[in-house]
C-alpha cells in the first residue's frame, strides 16, 4: 500500500534534484532564454533516462504490465523531444558550433559523445517504429533495442560528465551513476544477452 | 680504484652520448632555429565578425587577454598587428557585436586587451582570437581556460607571410 508511494517519491526526488540544482547555476544569468532551454532539455533528457530501464524491467510499483509499457513509450517519446529541443536550441544559440559538432569536427571532446547518444536514441526509436515491419524474433529485437539504449546511456554519461556547464557536479555525477546502475541491473535481470529470452 | 672505474665509465658514457648526438644531427652548430607558424584551431573562427573596431577595452573589463605576435621562421616580434578578440562573457554572447573588440601589438609584439569575465559556453570556458589582416596568413585561435575562475588567458601567434 505505502511502498509504491515511497518508491515513486524517492524516484521523483532523485530525478528532480539534479534539475533543480542546475537551476541555481551562476552561468544561467549570462545566457539567453533559448540557450537555457536547450541546456535544460539536455538535463531533463538525462533525468528521464533511468525511468526507461526501470519500466522495461517492471521494477516500478503500482503499474500493471501494459501500464509500465505505455509509460515506457511516453518517456521514450519525451526523451526524443528533449534531444530535438537540445540540438535545435543549441543550433539557434550558435549555429557554427552545432554544425561543427554534427560534422564531427568540433574541438570539444564531449560533443562527439553527444552525437553518438543522439543517433543511438534515434536508432532505438526507429527500431520501435519498425518493429512490425522488421518481423525480428522477439529476443533479437529486444537485444537490438537494449543495445542501442545502452549505447545512448553510456555516451550520454560521458557527454554530460565532460561538460563544464549548468549542472552541479555532485548531483550530475550521482544521476549518471544512477542511470548506469539501473541500466546494468535491467540488462542482467532481463537476461538481454542470454540465448533465449526469458 | 673506484675513482678510476667511475672515470672510465663517465668517459664511455660521454663519448657514447657525443657519438649519438653527432650521428643524430643534434650537434649541428649555428643552424638557424625555424619557428613554425601557428595553425588555426578547430572552431576558432566560429561567430567571427569581420572588422570589429579597435577599442580601449571590451565592455566593463576585469579579464585580460594577452599574448604575443611573432613572425614565422626567425621569430621576430611583429609590432602594430591587429588582433581581434571575442568570447561568451558576463556581458554578452559570442555573436553579440559588443562582445567583439580588437587591439594592436606594441613594439615588442605584445598585445593586451581588457574584456569582461569569460564564462563557460558550449561546455568549455574559452576565448576566440583572430589575425585577419592582409599582410600575413589568417589565423583563428580558440584557447581553453584551465578553470572558469581564471581572470586572464594567453594566446600566441606565429604568423606566416602571404
Amino acid at each position: 500500500m505505502r511502498r509504491p508511494f515511497v518508491v515513486w517519491s524517492a524516484l521523483l526526488v532523485a530525478l528532480s534534484v539534479p534539475i533543480l540544482a542546475a537551476g541555481f547555476s551562476p552561468y544561467l544569468a549570462f545566457r539567453q532564454p533559448i540557450y537555457i532551454l536547450a541546456g535544460f532539455a539536455g538535463i531533463v533528457g538525462l533525468a528521464l533516462m533511468p525511468l526507461q530501464p526501470l519500466l522495461a524491467a517492471r521494477r516500478l510499483p503500482g503499474l500493471s504490465t501494459p501500464g509500465a509499457r505505455q509509460l515506457h513509450r511516453w518517456v521514450g517519446m519525451s526523451l526524443l523531444v528533449c534531444v530535438v529541443l537540445h540540438v535545435v536550441g543549441l543550433w539557434i544559440t550558435s549555429p557554427p558550433d552545432v554544425v561543427d559538432v554534427l560534422l564531427f569536427r568540433s574541438p570539444a571532446p564531449f560533443s562527439i559523445w553527444g552525437v553518438i547518444a543522439m543517433w543511438s536514441i534515434f536508432a532505438a526509436a526507429l527500431l520501435v517504429l519498425m518493429r512490425a515491419r522488421l518481423r525480428l524474433p522477439w529476443h533479437l529485437w529486444r537485444r537490438g533495442h537494449a543495445m542501442l539504449a545502452s549505447l545512448a546511456v553510456v555516451s550520454t554519461i560521458v557527454h554530460a560528465l565532460l561538460i563544464e556547464g549548468a549542472m552541479e557536479g555532485v548531483t550530475k555525477a550521482a544521476l549518471c551513476v544512477f542511470v548506469l546502475a539501473v541500466t546494468l541491473k535491467t540488462m542482467i535481470d532481463l537476461k538481454i544477452w542470454a540465448r533465449k529470452a526469458r | 680504484m673506484t675513482t678510476t672505474s667511475k672515470t672510465r665509465r663517465t668517459f664511455l658514457a660521454a663519448s657514447g652520448a657525443l657519438a649519438a648526438t653527432t650521428a643524430g644531427g643534434l650537434l649541428v652548430p649555428a643552424r638557424a632555429t625555424s619557428l613554425a607558424p601557428t595553425k588555426t584551431m578547430r572552431g576558432g573562427s566560429n561567430n567571427y565578425r569581420a572588422g570589429a573596431p579597435i577599442v580601449e577595452r571590451i565592455g566593463g573589463g576585469g579579464f585580460w587577454m594577452t599574448g604575443t605576435v611573432r613572425r614565422a621562421g626567425d621569430g621576430a616580434p611583429l609590432a602594430g598587428q591587429r588582433i581581434q578578440i571575442w568570447a561568451h562573457t558576463t556581458e554578452g554572447h559570442e555573436r553579440d557585436a559588443h562582445s567583439h573588440g580588437a587591439t594592436l601589438t606594441d613594439e615588442n609584439g605584445v598585445y593586451r586587451l581588457e574584456m569582461p569575465q569569460i564564462v563557460p559556453a558550449f561546455g568549455q570556458a574559452h576565448g576566440h582570437l583572430a589575425y585577419d589582416s592582409a599582410e600575413f596568413k589568417t589565423v583563428f585561435l580558440r584557447p581553453l581556460m584551465d578553470s572558469p575562475n581564471q581572470t586572464s588567458l594567453e594566446a600566441h601567434f606565429v604568423l606566416e607571410p602571404v
